[in-house]
């Protein structure tokens, strides 16, 4: 299988990447250090290439039937010029994909996962059928985040567009090109989907006002740090967002509205999910990566996602665990059971620590 | 290696040996200071924790002797001689990103007085370690 190049590949080869392949697309993991990325992000302003991100468009009359269908989250969140974050669901509540869902004038677009691709689009299709609704997939798009505390006055200077005036979750278009205050990163920002063949130009354009290109790997720190889940990492299939620290995506109200899983999910929270995703710090030297063992006094779990916090110094991430565990444990690291805490997300809110 | 380089070749100096499990050792007045290889810091990435050896501790070649912990993996470290501790870079605590940025200088981790000084000449001299490291990559 080939692997794909998004139209910024010149460029990232240019800027020196270490590229690697994430979902069939060559990536920039990153440019030399995913450490200076990553606080470059926190401090100035950073931008990522998510280019291998699919963008799907839904036109016409029955599309927002189809949306209140499929997703958890309230579809009239997406009103014109809104967006919202949601997850799709199977029947047994666990999660297809984690997607945003953007309102436009004629409809709506919809920003899921790179791998899954293929899977996310069958299950359109696969509900589409009774509703008055056209799917097209966007090959031709390229995305680009701006993320970090200068990010909208550096964009706002580059591209002569007042994003200031851009409520959280909010978008606009313009000639081709959708701008909306979104991201991954737990900092101010914006999200931007345009035409492929200008996305270079944009690239080099921010560039030259002092925007750092990030690569996936200051991505996945940040969004950590963040208290942000990742798709097939924090949750899956087989896993619900009541398991997964999602709850609050899912719109409960009208009790009418019959989306795909909620009947799964209804049964889950009335008995209660044994398992949910909490934050973990570790007090001491030694990181937590995913997979490792975390010990409770209610009970054993597992790291999900864990990192170096290249914010506060040491080691958090996300770990399911029994629903009634608290206070300290231990997560077990290269066999040696470190001391850590339970502790509420996020980890990091505008650059700075803001748990206990 | 699953991720395909396109940054500078790595650094091999010509005066130093190496392990195969890319540590490098430099024997100066009957000490032996060892490091990781600007290979190695470049596949870890940023380093952000190093565990080294106690003062005074006997290691033996081969032996992990240490991690070294980079924002993407832990990594043992071994004794690429058996000797005892003189010495370990303590600095590394408060910059262990000088493992990166000059990996054969400030990055170094420790020092050993050797058991047998002539146990360095089991070790790879700069071609054989290239050469290994360039095999590495084609096989993966």
């Amino acid at each position: 299988m080939t692997t794909e190049r998004t139209p910024l590949y010149d460029a990232h080869v240019a800027a020196g990447a270490r590229l690697t392949d994430f979902a069939g697309y060559s990536m920039p993991l990153h440019y030399g250090s995913q450490l200076a990325e990553h606080r470059a992000v926190r401090t100035g302003a950073g931008m990522f290439d998510v280019s291998h991100m699919a963008v799907t468009d839904l036109e016409g009359a029955g599309a927002r039937d189809f949306l209140a269908l499929v997703m958890s989250n309230d579809p009239d969140k997406a009103a014109p010029g809104r967006a919202v974050y949601t997850m799709l669901l199977n029947e047994a509540g666990g999660v297809v994909d984690d997607v945003i869902v953007y309102g436009r004038e004629n409809g709506y677009r919809v920003v899921s996962n790179a791998a899954t691709r293929d899977k996310v689009q069958a299950w359109f299709g696969g509900h589409a059928g009774p509703f008055g609704v056209a799917l097209r997939e966007r090959r031709d798009l390229a995305l680009i985040a701006v993320q970090g505390p200068q990010a909208i006055e550096v964009f706002t200077a580059v591209e002569g567009m007042d994003v200031a005036a851009l409520a959280s979750f909010a978008c606009l278009e313009r000639a081709g090109s959708m701008v909306a205050r979104t991201g991954y990163t737990g900092e101010d920002g914006i999200e931007v989907i345009l035409p492929g063949e200008q996305a270079a130009a944009l690239w080099n354009r921010l560039r030259a006002a002092g925007v750092s290109p990030a690569g996936l790997a200051a991505r996945d720190t940040l969004r950590v740090e963040a208290g942000l889940m990742l798709y097939g990492q924090d949750m899956d299939d087989a896993t619900t967002p009541l398991e997964s620290g999602l709850g609050w995506t899912v719109a409960w109200d009208p009790p009418a509205r019959a989306f795909v899983g909620r009947e799964a999910l209804a049964r889950q929270r009335e008995a209660k999910p044994g398992r949910v995703l909490k934050g973990i710090a570790l007090n001491v030297k030694g990181i937590m990566r995913p997979g490792c063992v975390v010990q409770t006094g209610a009970g054993d779990g597992v790291v999900t996602s864990g990192i170096f916090s290249p914010t506060l110094g040491f080691s958090v991430g996300f770990a399911r665990i029994p629903r009634d565990s608290a206070g300290d444990c231990r997560v077990v690291v290269r066999g040696n059971p470190l001391p850590g805490r339970i502790v509420k997300l996020p980890f990091v809110r505008r650059g700075k620590q803001v748990f206990q | 290696m699953s991720d395909a380089p396109s940054e500078a070749p790595a650094d091999v100096p010509d005066d130093l040996r190496y392990a195969s499990s890319h540590e490098w050792a430099r024997l100066e007045d009957g000490v032996v200071t060892v490091g990781i290889t600007d290979f190695a810091q470049q596949a870890l990435g940023d380093v952000v924790f190093v565990e080294l050896p106690e003062l005074d501790a006997q290691l033996q070649s081969g032996v992990e002797a240490g991690v070294v912990e980079s924002v993407k993996a832990a990594s043992d470290i071994y004794a690429p001689v058996s000797g005892t501790v003189v010495a370990v870079n303590d600095a590394l605590e408060d910059t262990p990103e000088s493992v990166n940025e000059d990996p054969y200088g400030d990055g170094w981790f420790f020092k050993v007085e050797p058991d047998d000084p002539e146990e360095l000449d089991e070790l790879l001299d700069a071609d054989g370690y290239t050469e290994m490291c360039e095999s590495d990559d084609e096989d993966h």
